[in-house]
């Protein structure tokens, strides 16, 4: 016990090296993080980071290097190992079982609270309770994982990993399903509790780690690039470090009149599939070269909203329609003839056919259209030309378009959908977390997609968590919660802050609201 | 030149599979106390000895291709058909009715009426699971195989009852079978003295039609992704519903036509024990050729060759025939165990970073040479 409770005052790794299949995920590794110390670990999706955090927890071995606490060689086989030197994780998905109580959860997962046939929950609850005062963690024991929202389920799984004795913490995207307020909150939270331990806090979004770091290290393609004190950045300066070259992520500037009234959804009701109104009387417009954003926390009817659009869900009351075209529980082949485009939320399974070749998902949508077929039977010449020519000005990077689509990273996975999409002209395009969990090279190739349509006429509906995303490329802002529309504005009158109080539900004239 | 480390690694597990599916026989061969190596050289040699090996090889290989086809046309869109056995019965049923029913029309017309009925008798058998996995969202491995007891006892009543051959009343000896088909529903058989029918051509020509069918016209896309991703071929406006039904519209046609074929071409009447378990091999033939018609033709004669073979081992090693069924269970296996051992990347990153470990090791061995 007395091991246990040791102080956590260094951690280093020292040249770790662990290879996958076809891809070196860290490349000799070498990282120091010091005693109260907040460090920020950024890098574009495959970096190695979350496999770096993996070979701390013990879940991977690395091929070769080491890891030292407190100068002493350590080797972690098992995640077991990791949480009785004292390292704890949060993982971007929370590892909470929705229907026990938070206690539960927490006794659950501590060899310490198990006892004969039970869970020993008074001593959980006592546990909870002491780490929840000294950290100031407002946490109810007895609370369901189901009633809590996102950021106290968060919460939830700080304190359930301080109570497994952790004194050293591993925060994997953190903030990546919460509110701005919550982020912010967090963001305070961590830097009082890093008075009583390390941090290591892995984000892409770079004001975050400016907000709570004081070192930060940069890793590209698996190996550190740059590491060194935080306060001598900006997020312009991390995000260059970041990818390599200097990232502008175009911004949507020009404010004059939009053309006419084109797309329109009123007052729209649907139910879930679990059976209850996710919509409950959606109601807005988008003119002709317009984009507007769609801003809210997953969960409340954006995914609903987008397979209504589609076709994919019935309609049970209200109406979606063009001019001269009634969507309203149209098919799915209709909709498209009519000129819809969607960028669907599930790139993998929604967007492409996995196991179909490049030039085969390309044409998805128009293998049967007299461009690429004759009669009954397909042009694969035509096909193939096709995708030879949108790889080319998609800059779609693949070793040739014959390749599954399955096999290509996300960015380019979504670069064929955008493709396929895009070559079809589309009159509306409604695009749904277009760039969730995609590096920021590919993210400024695809905004600067969005505001390319938008300047060619195109009524483009953004569905996105990102704020940032949505204010950067947005003409008006409309934020959705429980199945309605909150408010809309123009992107100019947004702030961060305003939106993010009404994501939460909060409207400016509701009690309460300048909490 | 050496070969790549896919290739090699690829051929590796699938000898590895070969071997296992060899060695599960060879365990069950020897617990039955026969010479194990003898017995593997009549199964595989003694077939190909004379004329009338190879053609028996061929007369089981013909079925064997028509229900392998329409196994890959369902399972290719996403529909796991295991009523082929049914479906085959449904087919003989609705080729000997109308053979029987249309005796004075010619050859020419009648045989490919024949076929057309067997294939529809099959599709519509076809169609109930399709129409209830479809519509209902009815598992449709369930449903096929409870259809193939329905297709059963329904075959076996009509042979017992109002499709007996009256002759077999009036001599009571009732055995259950239907009169023989008339002569213009007979498939010719190519080689005089052996059972070798025209249904060969059949067979070849739509394994030729089934490969345009699934990858050169707009309907086999649309198959195709409704099988191979549904949400996507969903979001791309195909009506994934309507896929499934058509497959196995299809592949019960396909398995009806299979029972159309043999009883015009090999016996001629309606018999018991016709379809003699064609629908389950059809599956491993289909499987065993990688649901792609240019495998099933080769597979179906590989199979066809151990069902002969197995049948003389019984008579010449006093061996039971079924230990065939052990022998395609075995296969069954190491395919599967072997499929997923070629596309596991851990396990081939492993293979080649052990392989040009030892390549290093032997090039530095032998002279200064380049690195792998």
């Amino acid at each position: 016990m007395a091991g246990k409770l040791q102080k956590i005052r260094s951690l280093e790794v020292d040249g770790i090296t662990k290879r996958f299949p076809g891809v070196l995920a860290c490349d000799s590794i070498s990282l120091k993080v010091g005693e109260n110390e907040v460090l920020a670990l950024v890098g574009e999706n495959g970096a190695g980071k979350t496999t770096l955090m993996n070979i701390l927890m013990g879940l991977y071995q690395p091929d070769e290097g080491s890891i030292r606490i407190n100068g002493q060689e350590v080797r972690f086989k098992t995640p077991n190992d990791a949480y009785a030197a004292g390292i704890g994780m949060v993982h971007q998905h929370f590892m909470l079982v929705p229907n026990m109580t938070v206690a539960e959860n927490v006794a659950l997962g501590a060899p310490d609270f198990h006892r004969f046939m039970r869970l020993d929950l008074a001593g959980a609850r006592k546990r909870i309770q002491e780490i929840s005062e000294k950290f100031s963690l407002p946490v109810q024991p007895d609370a369901y994982i189901w009633q809590l929202s996102v950021g106290e389920q968060q919460r939830v799984e700080l304190v359930k990993t301080l109570c497994f004795g952790a004194r050293f913490l591993i925060l994997d995207e953190p903030t990546s399903a919460l509110t701005p307020q919550e982020t912010d909150e967090l963001i305070v939270l961590l830097k009082r509790m890093s008075a009583e331990m390390s941090i290591v806090f892995i984000s892409h979004k770079l004001a975050e780690v400016t907000a709570v770091s004081n070192k930060v290290a940069i890793l590209r393609h698996g190996r550190v690039v740059f590491s060194g004190s935080t306060s001598e950045q900006t997020p312009a300066s991390l995000a260059a470090l970041m990818t390599g070259h200097e990232v502008n992520l175009p911004v949507n500037n020009c404010c004059e009149e939009c053309g006419e009234e084109f797309f329109s959804v009123r007052n729209v009701r649907a139910k879930s599939d679990r059976g209850f109104y996710a919509l409950d009387g959606i109601d807005f417009s988008i003119h002709k070269g317009e984009i507007l954003g769609l801003a809210g926390v997953s969960g409340n009817g954006q995914r609903e909203l987008a397979e209504v659009i589609a076709g994919l869900r019935s309609v049970e009351s209200g109406s979606i329609g063009m001019p001269g075209f009634e969507l309203t529980n149209k098919s799915p082949r209709e909709i498209i003839n009519s000129g819809l485009g969607y960028i669907p939320e599930d790139r993998n399974t929604e967007g492409i056919v996995p196991s179909f070749s490049i030039k085969e998902n390309l044409v998805l949508k128009d293998f049967a259209s007299d461009e690429f077929s004759a009669g009954p039977f397909l042009n694969l010449k035509k096909q193939e030309a096709n995708a030879e020519k949108l790889k080319e000005s998609f800059d779609i990077r693949c070793p040739s378009v014959a390749t599954a689509a399955g096999s290509l990273s996300g960015g380019n996975i979504q670069k064929v959908i955008l493709a396929r999409e895009l070559a079809r002209n589309p009159k509306v395009l409604v695009a749904v977390y277009p760039t969730r969990g995609l590096d920021m090279g590919a993210e400024e190739f695809i905004h600067k997609s969005l505001l390319e349509m938008r300047a060619r006429g195109t009524a483009i509906l953004l569905i996105s968590e990102e704020l940032d995303e949505i204010m950067n490329l947005a003409d008006r802002v409309a934020v959705i919660y429980k199945g309605k529309i909150l408010k809309i504005l123009p992107s100019h009158q947004a702030t961060r802050r305003s939106l993010g109080l009404l994501m939460a539900g909060i409207t400016e004239n509701a009690p309460g609201a300048e909490r | 030149m050496k070969p790549s480390p896919r290739i090699l690694y690829i051929a590796l597990v699938s000898l590895a599979a070969a071997v296992a599916a060899i060695g599960i026989a060879a365990i069950v061969l020897a617990i039955l106390g026969a010479n194990v190596f003898d017995t593997f050289k009549v199964i595989l040699t003694e077939p190909l000895k004379d004329i009338f090996g190879i053609t028996e090889i061929l007369v089981r290989a013909i079925p064997l291709i028509l229900v392998g086809l329409g196994i890959a046309i369902s399972f290719r869109s996403g529909i796991l058909n295991i009523g082929a056995e049914g479906q085959i019965l449904m087919g003989i049923i609705a080729a000997a009715a109308t053979a029987i029913a249309l005796p004075g029309l010619p050859k020419i017309v009648l045989l490919p009426i024949v076929f057309l009925a067997g294939a529809l008798g099959g599709a519509v058998w076809g169609a109930i699971a399709g129409y209830l996995r479809a519509v209902l969202g009815v598992n449709e491995i369930l449903s096929t195989v409870m259809l193939n007891y329905i297709a059963a006892q329904l075959y076996g009543f009509l042979l017992r009852g109002p499709m007996i051959d009256p002759a077999e009343l009036q001599t009571g000896s009732g055995t259950p079978q239907s009169v023989r088909l008339p002569r213009s529903a007979w498939i010719d058989r190519i080689i005089p003295g052996t059972r070798l029918h025209w249904g060969i051509a059949v067979a070849l020509v739509l394994a030729v039609l089934v490969y345009i069918l699934l990858w050169r016209t707009t309907w086999g896309f649309k198959m195709r992704a409704a099988g191979a991703g549904a949400k996507a071929a969903r979001y791309g406006g195909i009506k994934v519903e309507q896929c499934l039904l058509m497959a196995m519209v299809l592949a019960g046609a396909f398995a009806g036509l299979a029972g159309a074929v043999e009883v015009t071409g090999v016996h001629r009447r309606a018999i018991e024990g016709i379809s003699s378990g064609y629908g389950f091999s059809g599956i491993v033939v289909a499987l065993f050729g990688g649901l792609h018609p240019a495998g099933i033709v080769p597979s179906a004669f590989f199979f066809g060759l151990l069902l002969i073979g197995a049948d003389m081992t019984q008579r010449m090693m006093s061996i039971p025939a079924n230990m065939v069924l052990v022998l395609q269970g075995a296969v069954i296996l190491s395919i599967i165990s072997a499929k997923m051992v070629i596309n596991d990347p851990y396990a081939f990153d492993k293979f080649s970073r052990a392989l040009s470990r030892r390549r290093k090791k032997d090039e530095s061995g032998k002279t200064t040479g380049e690195t792998a």
